[in-house]
């Protein structure tokens, strides 16, 4: 008997106590964060969520890491290939190829490796330089234009700069 | 920051973190401060000592009561509320393998949670993420009782509701609270529907991922909201949630340490067990650290710019994460990720692998400093047989009955791990699940066995290990890996406890020396190579020469 009323208890205390409290301090004290800081237009309309990658294929934007899921937020995986796969490096020569990388401009090791949830919303920032000529052509602009919306530090979020890229054609 | 010395650094700060933590826990073992909230609750029964069959009958049907409660929500998800997403039944050997994994704190998984369980089921499971977590931790309070020569082992309904309330449901409201205030989703919503930049639908799965999440790090479980753990951003946004999560992975199963030699009143004990679990976990730091700075194997001869190896890693978290969290998880037990163990360097898995074959340094919550507590009984023999006395613990003669217990608890994890990976390295039922081929398919398979006979949960992911052979093996191998570890050590106390104690001579090994921390130390190591080093050199060594020009 004991043991079922310990296990009532837990219950209780886990499913009616904490996980609410922590519901509600997450709805009313960062409840875009809670929600999964989810980005939205201006017309309200939801466009991703920040911390989350999506695909980009057009040359007028940056392009994000290779996923292994296919940017399927709905079934995360990274590739699980060992470095010592063939399939690893086939894949690289693939990108290598796309991109136009050569020993004079080696290709970023983000741009052809998959992260480990394949959907990492980041890109380095020398993986931003790399497509930044790319981009600017695509669009008409110089590439300083592009390169001052780039942030400080070591990494750039794809869907923020990319949001960004299409403000600036205003 | 040199990658190995902020990873050293970052073990020795969680530490010193653990020192207060542990006084906290040792508070919570000892007080009745809650015992009028309790007692009227759970009933007087909860007053009443025993001896250690009788705490571990209980520990096993409280087990047992989660199992059914659990095994019923799972299998008929489908029915039952919080399920926005429309998650679909689950086949029986899955719920078998599911259930099985958290109520042993193992928390394999061999499914992705998003496109698998509802809400209801995720939070069954974290459920059994706090109760096996406080399981651990009161087998640990009654296993020092034992020791400390009383034939009171306490009470497991007592320890297990004190440790939830005081200790782990606080402890995981701070961790929650700031992973939400880091970006870590907390909603009951179902999945939200995006439509990109470039105009097509991205479904992005959310969910009660914080509350989730704290005591799947605070309580070595490891088990994953999402398919990808905590390399997936909703786990781990950024830099603040990588902290916190690297801090929570090992600092219970280092508090447990000074909370076992202040139950025993011997903290003198503690601080030299405490100094042999650190010395192993900073060799596998570096160990590991090292071989996975290099660049990978595969982009040798392409244009690609130098780095450490990326692939399974996110960016936000810097260099030093993929490998330092790869030990501390397989270390202690948690067997969370914060990269893709299987896209690891070959050399660098043989820090994870060690975590999880020597599972003691400092291993789960509570069971860790069980496991540890059987290496010291071997030391104490193997001591005693090199001067020629009747070996000791704590002024109790170990004799042949508790080297019998010793030695059958020694073997058990060693026997599940390798029998089980020959018969599946044999066999198409590992052989034809293997993800990549050569010695890292072998890897997969050793590494499924370690984890599960570890009650660790990390893999190498890439094995398909979702079929009804590796669900059965795998769920039987944890149940054992889980209950034998802890009730032989009992038993071994409960034995103990009832022999008179005998006075201290000069051949008595003192168990607060250094020659004592040296002892098992060497004990372990040797133990550990001759049981494992053949394997260590079939999987990741093979690999690693078979690439070297």
């Amino acid at each position: 008997m004991t043991t079922l009323r310990l296990t009532l208890i837990s219950i209780i205390l886990c499913g009616f106590l904490y996980v609410p409290a922590i519901l509600v301090f997450g709805k009313t004290v960062v409840p875009e964060k809670a929600n999964g800081s989810l980005v939205m237009n201006t017309d309200g309309k939801i466009v991703g969520s920040r911390l989350i990658a999506q695909n980009f294929t057009s040359e007028r934007y940056f392009h994000p890491r290779p996923s292994a899921c296919d940017y399927n937020a709905q079934a995360a995986s990274g590739s699980n290939l060992s470095p010592t796969n063939p399939a690893l490096t086939t894949r690289a020569q693939g990108i290598i190829e796309t991109y136009q990388a050569d020993a004079k401009h080696p290709i970023p090791a983000d741009l052809v490796t998959a992260s480990g949830s394949g959907l990492d919303p980041h890109i380095t920032r020398a993986a931003a330089e790399f497509q930044m000529d790319h981009i600017a052509a695509a669009r008409g602009l110089d590439a300083q234009t592009i390169r001052a919306l780039l942030p400080s530090g070591p990494i750039v979020n794809v869907l923020e700069i990319n949001l960004a890229l299409d403000q600036a054609k205003r | 920051m040199n990658p190995l010395l902020y990873s050293i650094a970052f073990v020795l700060i969680v530490g010193a973190l653990a020192w207060p933590l542990s006084a906290w826990l040792t508070w919570t073992l000892k007080t009745d401060r809650l015992d009028p909230l309790l007692t009227p609750l759970l009933g007087k029964d909860t007053k009443k000592s025993s001896g250690w069959k009788n705490y571990f009958l209980s520990l096993l049907g409280f087990n047992a009561t989660l199992f059914i409660i659990t095994w019923l929500v799972l299998a008929n998800q489908q029915h039952l509320p919080l399920n926005p997403d429309g998650m679909k039944s689950v086949p029986w050997h899955l719920v078998f393998n599911t259930t099985v994994s958290f109520v042993t704190n193992t928390n394999l998984q061999h499914y992705s949670g998003e496109a698998t369980f509802s809400y209801l089921s995720q939070l069954t499971l974290m459920w059994l993420q706090f109760t096996s977590a406080a399981t651990g931790i009161a087998a640990l309070a009654a296993l020092a009782r034992g020791l400390s020569g009383n034939r009171d082992f306490g009470n497991f309904i007592h320890d297990t509701a004190r440790v939830l309330i005081l200790f782990l449901l606080p402890l995981s409201t701070l961790w929650a609270l700031i992973y939400v205030c880091a970006g870590v989703p907390m909603t009951f919503e179902g999945s939200a529907a995006a439509t990109t930049l470039e105009g097509a639908t991205q479904m992005i799965a959310r969910g009660p991922v914080a509350a989730f999440l704290a005591i799947k790090q605070l309580g070595t479980n490891g088990g994953g909201f999402f398919g990808p753990n905590s390399t997936h951003p909703f786990e781990n946004p950024n830099f603040v949630s990588n902290l916190i999560s690297m801090i929570a992975i090992p600092i219970i199963p280092m508090a447990c340490v000074r909370t076992f030699g202040a139950i025993l009143g011997k903290p003198r004990h503690a601080q030299v067990i405490g100094a042999v679990m650190l010395a192993f976990l900073l060799i596998k730091v570096t160990v590991t650290v090292i071989p996975e700075s290099a660049a990978t194997a595969a982009f040798q001869h392409l244009p690609v710019a130098a780095a450490a190896n990326l692939e399974g890693k996110e960016l936000r978290f810097g260099a030093a994460t993929g490998p330092l969290w790869a030990v501390l998880t397989t270390s202690t037990s948690n067997g969370s990720v914060g990269a893709m163990h299987d896209s690891l360097n070959p050399l660098s898995l043989l820090g994870p692998f060690s975590g999880l074959w020597l599972n003691s340094t400092f291993g789960g919550v509570g069971v860790g400093m069980i496991n540890f507590f059987l290496f010291m009984i071997l030391a104490v023999f193997v001591a005693g047989l090199m001067v020629g006395r009747t070996p000791e613990y704590l002024g109790k003669k170990v004799e042949a009955r508790e080297m019998g217990l010793a030695a059958a608890a020694f073997i058990v994890h060693p026997l599940l791990i390798l029998s089980g990976t020959a018969l599946f390295a044999m066999t198409p039922m590992g052989a034809s699940t293997i993800h990549n081929a050569g010695p890292r398919g072998f890897s997969e398979i050793l590494y499924e066995f370690s984890s599960a006979a570890a009650n660790n949960g990390s893999g190498l992911e890439g094995l398909g290990d979702a079929t009804i052979p590796w669900n059965v093996a795998t769920g039987i191998v944890m149940l054992l890996g889980r209950f034998l570890p802890i009730i032989l050590p009992l038993a071994i106390a409960g034995s103990l406890a009832a022999k008179p104690r005998v006075a201290e001579s000069s051949g008595t090994l003192q168990t607060d020396t250094t020659t004592f921390g040296l002892m098992v130390f060497a004990v372990i190591l040797f133990l550990g190579a001759l049981t494992f080093f053949p394997v260590a050199l079939l999987g990741p060594v093979l690999e690693h020469l078979s690439v070297i020009h």
